[in-house]
C-alpha cells in the first residue's frame, strides 16, 4: 500500500504529480512538493537511521534546516552526499538515499549493541579509556575514526560546477516569513535596493503551517498578496532556497543558493550551487524560531517528532505521521496542533506539564473529545522501531516526585513542545549579545553590533499582530535611516487562535530511572548525549558551558546544537542553582549549515585554482620535450631530456655542453625592475649593501638585499643605463616581495626621494647564452662590439641582436663567459629561434633550472632561499667584501653590531667535499659534532645544497656550518635517514676555477 | 571582513588590502648613533592595544599606496583612514 499516511484531502502537494524515489534499496512514491522526509512519513517510513554513539533506532524529529537525526546519505556515485536532511531534500523523481551509521542496515544493526553497553560508553568515555599508554593512541585511532562519523564522502572527483556572486544592497533581509515579508515589503515600497534570502522552496514560513486571520479574513490569501507585490517590485530580489551561512564584519554575509541539486537531471548550463557574498548597508534578520524538545526518558524513539513538525508534515504535506497521537506540551501554542490533528481524523490525547489551563482551550478540548491529563510527565517511552506506547504519571511539583498511579497509553506518535528557541545563530555571529528571557525561557537578542534590525519571532516576538505592524515598520525605518522616503504605515490586525504566551521551565522530566542515572533522557540527539552526560560533566568538573560543550559534544555535530543548545544550559543551570545568564551561552560559528566545499571553492579550481605564468619562449619548451619545475607561478624548463635520458644524464650533458662550448638558458623569469628619478642612486645605496654612488653608465653592479634586521632576502645585479636610470634584477620568487619593499621605503620614510619603480618582469625576454664559445656565437648575430676590450665582464650595451632591439648585460652565474641577452618579450621565441638555428656549430645547448643551480654550485653562488634562510647575514655568507664600511647607513646595516650578529660562533657558508667522493649528500642533512646511534646529536649544521658536479666528476656540497670558517680542512659527519653515517672535509664555496679566468674571458 | 575606505581611492573591500602591523615608528634618522636598545626597540617592539590602534595598510590590488589606519581592536571598527605624513590623530575619550 502506497502513502498510506496521506490524508484524504488537505496539503499542498500535487496528487496528480506521483514521484518515484528509492530509500534503502526500496521504491516509493511521493507527490511533486514532499520532501523526502514528508513522503517517507506518508510511505509509513519512520526508521530513517541510527544514532552516532548508541546505534539507537531514529527517526524524523522535525520539518527543516534544524533536524539532528533524519540525516541521509543522498544520491549515488560522485555526486553522493552524507548527512543530508531529509527534512530539506525536496523529492525529485528517481531520487536515491539511504540510511547512515548502520550496518548491515538500519533494520538490523550490529552496532546497536552499544545502546545496550551504554553504560559504559558515558561522555568522556573515549577521552579516559584511549588516554594510555600514550604510545598506543595511533592504534586505538584506527578503530575509533572507522566506529565514528556518519556518511560517507564520494571517492570520485566533483562533477559539478558551483559558482560565486559577489552582491551589493542597501538592505538584505535574512528569513521569508511573516517578519522578512513584511520589512521587504516595508523597503521594498520605499524604493531602495531589497535582498530577501530564504532557505524553503516557498516563502510564508510559520504562517504556511498555521491558520491564522488578517482583519478578520483568511490570512493565507492576504499572505499569497503580500507576496505578488514583493515579486512585482524590481527593487526587491527574493532567493529561494538559499541560507544565509556566515555573517561577518561590516554586514558581510554569505549565502548557499541550491540552483539545481533538487533536480535529478544535473544542468550543463546552471552551475549546482551558487555562493553568494553579499555586502548590505543594513541587515535585517527574520529567522524565526526553532521549537525546542522536551527532555524525558527514551524522547528519541521513531514517532516522536516537534508538535510544529507534526504540523507541517499535516497541513503542508497532507501527512498524518500517527493516527493516536499523544500531545506532550507545556505551553498553549501546541494545542493548535492537537486541534488540527484531530480534525483530520487522529485520536489524541494531551499530557501537560502545566497544571491550570487557559478555559478556552479547555473547552474546545472537551468539545473535541481530547483527554487532557494536566500536571503530568511521559515518564517512560516503549517501541523498538518505532513508539507504540507511553507511560505517564502526575507530577507532585512541591516534592518534585511522581504522585499517583502510572497510565499506559497506546500511541503512534508523539508530538512535543517545550517553547520556542529564536534562531539567534546569525545575530549571534555578527557579535550581537544575548540575554536569556524567563518568560518564554531562552536566549532572546540584547545588544546589537552591526547596522543591522532583528525582528519577529527571530527577536522573541511571538504575538502576530504585534509582529505585523512592527515587522512592517522596521522595514520602513530600516530604508528611512538610509534616506529612502516613507511609506505610509500599514494597520493589520492578525489574529490565531492560541497565541504563544510564554512555556513552563523544565530542564527535564522526572522518569522512571533517576535522571543522573542510566536513563536515556536525550539532550542532543544527534551526538547521544542525554542529561545525565550533562550531569557527570558537571560532577567531573567541566563546569565550564565550553567545557561542558566539549567534554559531552553537546551541540557538536552537523546540527550544531539547534534544537539542543538551550536545554543543555536550562539544565545546567538547574544543576548549579544558578540564573541562566550566569552560565552563558557557547560561540556560534559560521556556517550556520552544513555547506559544500565545492561552492566556497566557486571556479577556482583545477586550471584556475592558481594563475600560471609562462615566458614567451615557453611553448618552444613544451615542443622540445622540457621537463617543467614550478617556481612560485612561474612554468620553467627543469632540463631537456633526449632520447630517453633521465635527470641525471641529461644534466650532466647540459654542463658539459655549458663548460665546453655553448649553453642557451631561458631566464625571463628573473624579476625586472626599471628605476627612474634623479634620487635613485642615492635609494640604491639604502636598499642595496654596498656603494652605488660611483658606478658609471654602462655598467652592471651585484648587490645583496638585507631587512633591517640585517638578514639577507634577495640578490640581483642592477644596471646602470642612464644618468638617472637603472635596471634592476631580482630572483624570480623575490620580485612580488622586493618591489613592495622598495615602495613601503618610498612611501613611508623617504617620501621626499625622487625615485620611480616600475615592474618590467614580462616584458622583456631574458636569453641567457653562457659557454666559451658564447662570443664567437653572439658575434655574428649582433651589431655590438663584442671585443674583450669594449665590451668586458660586468658591463651592459645597447644594440641590434638578430636584427631586434635588444640589451646586452655581461654577467654571469655559471662562472663561464656570458652574454644575457634581453630583447622585447614579443621577440623572444623568434630570437630563440635564430639562436638555436645559428648555434648548431657550437652545439648549442638548452638547458634548464637543474644544470643552472649545478653550474652556480661549482662556482659558489648562493641562491637566496636556498642557501640563506632569512636567518643568515651576509658576513654568515662570507660575503663582507659587498658590506660597505664606508656608507654611514643603509638598510641593515646597524643591526651587524647587535650581538647576536657579531657572534664567532655563527653558522658559515662553507663547502663540504665527501670522502668517498660518491655520496651525494641529502639537502637539509645535519652535520653533527658525532654521530649517535639515535637522536638527540649535537647538530653543528646542515647541507643547504647537494648535486653531483659533471665538470669535476664527484659531488659537492653547499653547507651552513657552526663555526666553519675556522674548520677548513677538518673533518665532520653526516648521518643520514638510513642510518649511514657519511663523512666529509670542509672546504672553501668556490669548487671550479677559483681565479675566475673564465667569466673574464 | 572589513571595508576600507582609501584615501586615494574610496570604499573597498578588504580583500584588496594587506596590514602591515603598526603605524608611526619612524627609522631612527642617525641608527649608527644609537644604543642596541634603541636600535632593538624599533626592531621588535610593538604595541598591542586592546582598543584604538594605528595600522599601515597597503592597497596592493588597487593604487598600491601605503597610508594610515585608525582601527578599534575590540570593535573592528575603522575608525580614520588618513595618507602617509599626516598627523596621528587625536584618540576621543568618547
Amino acid at each position: 500500500m502506497s502513502n498510506q499516511n496521506r490524508t484524504i484531502y488537505g496539503g499542498k502537494v500535487n496528487r496528480e504529480k506521483p514521484i518515484n524515489f528509492v530509500f534503502n534499496g526500496k521504491s516509493y512514491i511521493g507527490y511533486q512538493g514532499d520532501t523526502l522526509a514528508s513522503a517517507l512519513l506518508a510511505n509509513d517510513v519512520h526508521l530513517i537511521g541510527r544514532s552516532f554513539k548508541y546505534h539507537r533506532a531514529r527517526g524524523i524529529l522535525t520539518a527543516g534546516s534544524e533536524e539532528p537525526n533524519a540525516i541521509v546519505q543522498l544520491g549515488l556515485g560522485a555526486r553522493t552526499e552524507p548527512n543530508i536532511r531529509a527534512t530539506e531534500v525536496e523529492l525529485y523523481e528517481g531520487l536515491e538515499a539511504s540510511s547512515q551509521n548502520c550496518w548491515p542496515s538500519v533494520n538490523f544493526d550490529i552496532g546497536a549493541m552499544n545502546n545496550f553497553l551504554s553504560r559504559i560508553f558515558p561522555a568522556g568515555f573515549y577521552y579516559k579509556t584511549f588516554k594510555w599508554p600514550p604510545s598506543m593512541w595511533l592504534f586505538y585511532e584506527h578503530f575509533i575514526r572507522k566506529a565514528a562519523g556518519l556518511g560517507q564522502s564520494p571517492t570520485a572527483k566533483n562533477p559539478d560546477r558551483y559558482e560565486q556572486k559577489f552582491y551589493y544592497t542597501d538592505i538584505t533581509i535574512v528569513g521569508g516569513g511573516i517578519s522578512g515579508l513584511l520589512a521587504a515589503l516595508g523597503a521594498g515600497r520605499s524604493g531602495c535596493k531589497v535582498l530577501l534570502i530564504d532557505e524553503n522552496p516557498e516563502l510564508g514560513g510559520y504562517l504556511l503551517d498555521y491558520n491564522f486571520s488578517i482583519n478578520e479574513k483568511d490570512g493565507k490569501k492576504w499572505l499569497k498578496k503580500i507576496i505578488e507585490e514583493l515579486d512585482g517590485l524590481a527593487n526587491v530580489t527574493i532567493l529561494k532556497r538559499t541560507t544565509a551561512m556566515g555573517y561577518y564584519d561590516y554586514n558581510y554575509l554569505t549565502a548557499l543558493e541550491k540552483v539545481t541539486n533538487h533536480h535529478v537531471e544535473f544542468s550543463n548550463t546552471l552551475p549546482r550551487e551558487r555562493y553568494w557574498r553579499i555586502r548590505s548597508k543594513k541587515v535585517i534578520l527574520a529567522q524565526g524560531a526553532f521549537e525546542r524538545p522536551l527532555v524525558f526518558a527514551d524522547n528519541d524513539r521513531p514517532g516522536i517528532m516537534m508538535a510544529s513538525a507534526g504540523q507541517k508534515y499535516l497541513s503542508r504535506y497532507g501527512v498524518l505521521p500517527g493516527k493516536s497521537v499523544v500531545l506532550f506540551t507545556n505551553n498553549d501554542h501546541a494545542y493548535l496542533t492537537a486541534f488540527e490533528f484531530v480534525e483530520k481524523g487522529a485520536k489524541v490525547t494531551v499530557v501537560d506539564t502545566r497544571d491550570l489551563l487557559n478555559a478556552r482551550i479547555s473547552e474546545k478540548c472537551k468539545l473535541l473529545n481530547i483527554k487532557v491529563f494536566k500536571s503530568y510527565s511521559v515518564i517512560k517511552t516503549y517501541g523498538d522501531k518505532k513508539v507504540n506506547r507511553i507511560e505517564i504519571q502526575q507530577v507532585d511539583k512541591n516534592q518534585n516526585q511522581l504522585t499517583g498511579e502510572v497510565e499506559n497509553i497506546h500511541t503512534d506518535c508523539v508530538l512535543m513542545s517545550g517553547g520556542w528557541n529564536p534562531a539567534v545563530q546569525l545575530f549571534s555571529q555578527s557579535r550581537g549579545k544575548l540575554k536569556y528571557d524567563l518568560k518564554i525561557n531562552t536566549f532572546v537578542p540584547d545588544k546589537i553590533i552591526e547596522n543591522q534590525k532583528i525582528i519577529g519571532s527571530n527577536n522573541g516576538q511571538f504575538n502576530l499582530q504585534e509582529n505585523l505592524n512592527e515587522s512592517f515598520e522596521a522595514g520602513i525605518a530600516a530604508a528611512n535611516e538610509l534616506n529612502f522616503n516613507s511609506v505610509e504605515k500599514v494597520n493589520w490586525t492578525g489574529k490565531e487562535e492560541i497565541e504563544f504566551t510564554h512555556s513552563d521551565v523544565e530542564p527535564y522530566m522526572l522518569g522512571k530511572k533517576k535522571v543522573t542515572k542510566g536513563s536515556k533522557h536525550f539532550i542532543d540527539f544527534q551526538n547521544d548525549v542525554t542529561a545525565a552526560d550533562i550531569f557527570l560533566a558537571q560532577r567531573e568538573g567541566y563546569i565550564s558551558v565550553e567545557h561542558t560543550k566539549r567534554y559531552t559534544t553537546t551541540g557538536m555535530g552537523t546540527d550544531q546544537g539547534k534544537t539542543s543548545n538551550v536545554n543543555a544550559l536550562a539544565l545546567m543551570s538547574h544543576i548549579h542553582n544558578k540564573p541562566v545568564d550566569e552560565i552563558g551561552h557557547t560561540t556560534f560559528r559560521p556556517p550556520y549549515a552544513p555547506q559544500t566545499i565545492g561552492a566556497i571553492a566557486g571556479r577556482s579550481v583545477d586550471k584556475l585554482f592558481d594563475p600560471v605564468r609562462k615566458t614567451s619562449i615557453h611553448e618552444w619548451h613544451v615542443e622540445n620535450k622540457a621537463v617543467f619545475e614550478d617556481v612560485g607561478q612561474w612554468k620553467r624548463p627543469y632540463y631537456f631530456p633526449q632520447n630517453k635520458e633521465d635527470i641525471h644524464q641529461a644534466v650532466k650533458r647540459e654542463c658539459l655542453a655549458v663548460r665546453n662550448s655553448l649553453g642557451i638558458l631561458d631566464a625571463s623569469t628573473l624579476g625586472k625592475i626599471d628605476l627612474q628619478g634623479p634620487d635613485a642612486a642615492k635609494f640604491l645605496n639604502m636598499i642595496y649593501t654596498n656603494a652605488w654612488s660611483k658606478l658609471e653608465i654602462g655598467s652592471c653592479r651585484y648587490g645583496l638585499m638585507c631587512n633591517e634586521h640585517g638578514m639577507i632576502f634577495d640578490d640581483g645585479v642592477t644596471s646602470r643605463l642612464g644618468e638617472n636610470h637603472y635596471h634592476m634584477t631580482t630572483t624570480t620568487g623575490g620580485a612580488a616581495r622586493v618591489m613592495s619593499w622598495l615602495e613601503e621605503f618610498l612611501q613611508t620614510e623617504w617620501l621626499d626621494m625622487k625615485v620611480f619603480c616600475t615592474s618590467v618582469t614580462e616584458q622583456w625576454a631574458v636569453l641567457s647564452i653562457s659557454g666559451p664559445n658564447s662570443r664567437k656565437f653572439l658575434e655574428d648575430l649582433t651589431n655590438i662590439d663584442l671585443s674583450k676590450e669594449n665590451f668586458p665582464f660586468m658591463k651592459f650595451r645597447e644594440g641590434e641582436v638578430c636584427g631586434v632591439k635588444a640589451r646586452i648585460f655581461r654577467i654571469s652565474f655559471t662562472g663561464e663567459l656570458s652574454y644575457e641577452v634581453n630583447v622585447p618579450a614579443r621577440y623572444g621565441r623568434y630570437v630563440w629561434e635564430k639562436f638555436m638555428e645559428h648555434g648548431k656549430k657550437y652545439n648549442i645547448t638548452p638547458y634548464g633550472t637543474e644544470t643552472m643551480h649545478v653550474l652556480r654550485a661549482e662556482k659558489g653562488f648562493i641562491i637566496v632561499g636556498q642557501d640563506t634562510d632569512g636567518s643568515v647575514t651576509p658576513s654568515d655568507m662570507n660575503m663582507d667584501w659587498i658590506v660597505s664600511k664606508k656608507k654611514e647607513d643603509f638598510l641593515g646595516k646597524r643591526s651587524y653590531t647587535r650581538s647576536d650578529t657579531v657572534r664567532h660562533d655563527r653558522k658559515k657558508f662553507v663547502g663540504l667535499l665527501v670522502n668517498d667522493k660518491k655520496t651525494i649528500l641529502p639537502e637539509g642533512s645535519h652535520i653533527v659534532e658525532k654521530a649517535l646511534k639515535q637522536p638527540p646529536m649535537k647538530m653543528l649544521g646542515h647541507i643547504t645544497s647537494s648535486y653531483y658536479s659533471p665538470t669535476l666528476g664527484y659531488p659537492i656540497a653547499l653547507a651552513m656550518l657552526k663555526d666553519g670558517i675556522s674548520k677548513m680542512g677538518e673533518q665532520v659527519v653526516v648521518p643520514l635517514m638510513n642510518g649511514k653515517i657519511i663523512e666529509a672535509t670542509v672546504t672553501d664555496t668556490i669548487f671550479y676555477d677559483k681565479e675566475g679566468k673564465r667569466n673574464n674571458e | 571582513m572589513f571595508i576600507i575606505n582609501c584615501p586615494y581611492c574610496g570604499e573597498r573591500d578588504q580583500t584588496e588590502f594587506t596590514c602591515h602591523g603598526e603605524a608611526h615608528i619612524a627609522r631612527p634618522d642617525n641608527p649608527s648613533e644609537i644604543s642596541d636598545e634603541e636600535w632593538g626597540r624599533y626592531l621588535f617592539f610593538r604595541e598591542n592595544p586592546k582598543g584604538t590602534h594605528f595600522e599601515r595598510w597597503t592597497h596592493d590590488h588597487g593604487c598600491r599606496r601605503w597610508f594610515n589606519v585608525m582601527r578599534d581592536t575590540v570593535t573592528d571598527q575603522i575608525i580614520k583612514t588618513y595618507k602617509m605624513g599626516e598627523a596621528k590623530p587625536e584618540i576621543s575619550n568618547e
